[in-house]
């Protein structure tokens, strides 16, 4: 008699991991509940899924035994369909399970797991750009190459950076002074660091025609490099006892602090010439402006692109985007440097075929392209 | 050796982080987000390299008797004061954040003079459109145009007088031409950073480290 008891007393127990305050009913608004390990993360994430619709609002519980205590972990929708939880330990082993509430009874569904946090090492969906940088690399060190071998490398015409020398020739004309401002952004800021390369051919103009010039800082560590910038610029070309110390200086890192003292500067002191160069928000146009109703003649130059409309109404030349990138090796005509110009040129022509390849593709019905050129 | 160190601690700081890019394991991570530590700690050793430049240079101003020396008393006052007080709050320990003088100071003095200087920006921009819209030759007359339409297109006005054609028009504008041009420069800018990220790390281009042996 008693065997006839076994099996249903056998269903309940397996039913009790399942459901402890409820049965997931048939037709239930969440099922097929997964738990995995977030691939190619820093091992902070366990990933959710679920099949599910609508907005039945579902609350995600997490254990560290399958019977154990289970918290709260967020809350989600059944359509959602997924959720990370980033709240993990690394390592730590995990159950995780969906509760819902039908009528007056709270539901939950089969609790998932163990599954653990572990860090991966390869994010697998950043292989087209990894591919990408090992092109740009392959194509910088062999461009180099070559231009060491001596070969011609031809660079166009930037007029931007041809009308630095005549600035600079028509500040020592007039005899007044130039300004140089390195934007407003550190040395972490690649176009800092392109801006400076600028200043130093630049400074060596101005050390050869005795022009007065002036390169005030917001940021301490630019104001660093920058003196040792103009100060190298001044020894190069012969002239080391023209440097002088309040060349470079330091304003101040608030921005609209800066901004006020270079535009007061401009104002009261009306340099020739004004080298905007680098990175620059909204003090851009506080600048340029207040520079061009001073009659100076202003270059700019920028990678941010909100600030090039302002640069290019009120500047007489402006470096847009790429230019300024390469402007050290067109000034210097460095072949080392023009070689790697020419790595980035080349780069250009193989991403606007693969782009233009992509919209035919996508004409024709396939975004294979655009699913690959996809990247996180 | 002076130029070689800096050039192998560049080599090594830089490739890092493009190493992290793709590698995610916490042992990886975890050295890349203290790398950015050790710029925040580097950056707070060259402030004072700029205090003492500021301090320096507005002294000299004032011995000198330079043009303007009487803005260079306010600044060293406003320097002093509010590092006075910045100081104290933290050192004593007995305020929770920093003194109520600096809090005052800041809050009725540094931030009306940030919003003075950043509200200026609307007469600027009146100045510079106006420059740049003046129709002088056909390219400039095409950015008129634009800018009407984009302008028109931004309020109920311009719906009102083409029977609701403005917004779409205004908007295809933004969204076709200007994104592609946009998305051009973004993408030569890019590239272009690119390069001169491979130059420096590379040691390839050294001008920030000066081209002295």
């Amino acid at each position: 008699m008693s065997r006839f008891y076994i099996f249903p007393a056998l269903i309940l127990l397996l039913a009790v991991p399942w459901s402890v305050y409820g049965q997931v009913e048939p037709g239930a608004p969440v099922g097929s509940l997964r738990a995995f390990d977030t691939p190619a993360d820093d091992g902070t994430g366990v990933t959710l899924e679920w099949t599910g619709e609508g907005e039945f609002p579902i609350r995600v519980m997490r254990s560290t035994a399958r019977l154990g205590d289970y918290q709260e972990v967020s809350e989600a929708f059944a359509f959602d369909g997924s959720y990370v939880d980033r709240s993990v330990d690394r390592g730590t082993e995990y159950f995780y399970r969906l509760e819902y509430v039908v009528g007056t009874d709270t539901l939950v569904t089969e609790a998932v797991g163990p599954v653990a946090a572990v860090g991966n090492w390869f994010r697998t969906y950043r292989v087209v750009t990894l591919v990408g940088t090992i092109v740009m690399f392959t194509l910088v060190i062999g461009f180099v190459s070559v231009a060491r071998q001596g070969r011609e490398l031809y660079i166009r015409k930037i007029s931007g950076l041809n009308a630095i020398n005549e600035a600079v020739g028509r500040a020592t004309e007039m005899g007044k002074k130039i300004m140089y401002i390195p934007g407003i952004l550190s040395l972490s800021e690649i176009q800092t660091i392109a801006s400076l390369s600028i200043l130093e051919h630049i400074a060596k103009l101005t050390a050869i025609y005795g022009t007065d010039i002036e390169v005030p800082n917001k940021d301490p560590l630019v104001f660093s490099a920058a003196r040792e910038t103009v100060k190298q610029a001044y020894l190069e070309a012969g002239k080391p006892d023209q440097f002088k110390e309040e060349m470079v200086t330091y304003i101040t890192y608030d921005q609209f602090a800066y901004a006020a003292s270079i535009t007061a500067k401009m104002v009261r002191e009306k340099p020739a010439t004004n080298f905007l160069i680098g990175s620059f928000f909204a003090e851009s146009l506080i600048l340029a402006e207040t520079g061009q109703a001073a009659g100076a003649i202003q270059v700019a130059g920028t990678a941010d692109i909100p600030q090039l409309p302002f640069f290019v109404t009120t500047c007489d030349y402006t470096l847009l985007g790429e230019e300024l990138y390469a402007a050290s090796a067109y000034l210097s005509r460095e072949p080392v440097l023009l070689g790697s110009i020419k790595a980035q040129d080349i780069a250009k022509v193989i991403l606007m075929a693969i782009m233009g390849l992509g919209i035919v593709m996508l004409a024709f019905g396939s975004d294979y392209i655009r699913t690959i050129l996809t990247t996180r | 050796m002076r130029r070689t160190i800096p050039l192998v601690l560049t080599f090594v700081v830089g490739m890092y982080p493009v190493f992290a890019f793709f590698v995610p394991h916490n042992v990886i991570s975890n050295m890349n987000q203290r790398l950015d530590t050790y710029l925040v700690i580097v950056a707070a050793f060259a402030l004072p390299l700029g205090v003492v430049n500021l301090v320096g240079m507005n002294l000299s101003k004032i011995k000198q008797k330079k043009s303007g020396w009487p803005y260079s008393i306010v600044l060293l006052a406003g320097l002093a004061v509010m590092a006075y007080f910045g100081v104290v709050g933290v050192i004593t320990g007995q305020y929770t954040g920093f003194h109520p003088t600096f809090e005052d100071l800041f809050e009725h003095m540094v931030s009306p003079l940030q919003a003075t200087m950043f509200s200026l920006l609307a007469f600027y921009v009146a100045s510079a459109a106006y420059r740049a819209f003046r129709a002088r030759n056909v390219e400039a007359t095409i950015l008129l145009i634009a800018a009407i339409v984009v302008m028109l297109g931004r309020i109920p006005f311009g719906d009102m007088l083409t029977g609701g054609n403005m917004t779409p028009l205004s908007e295809w504008l933004m969204d076709k031409p200007n994104a592609a041009a946009q998305r051009g420069i973004i993408i030569g800018a890019a590239l272009g950073a690119a390069s001169m990220s491979i130059r420096v790390i590379l040691g390839i281009e050294t001008t920030y480290l000066g081209k002295g042996e």
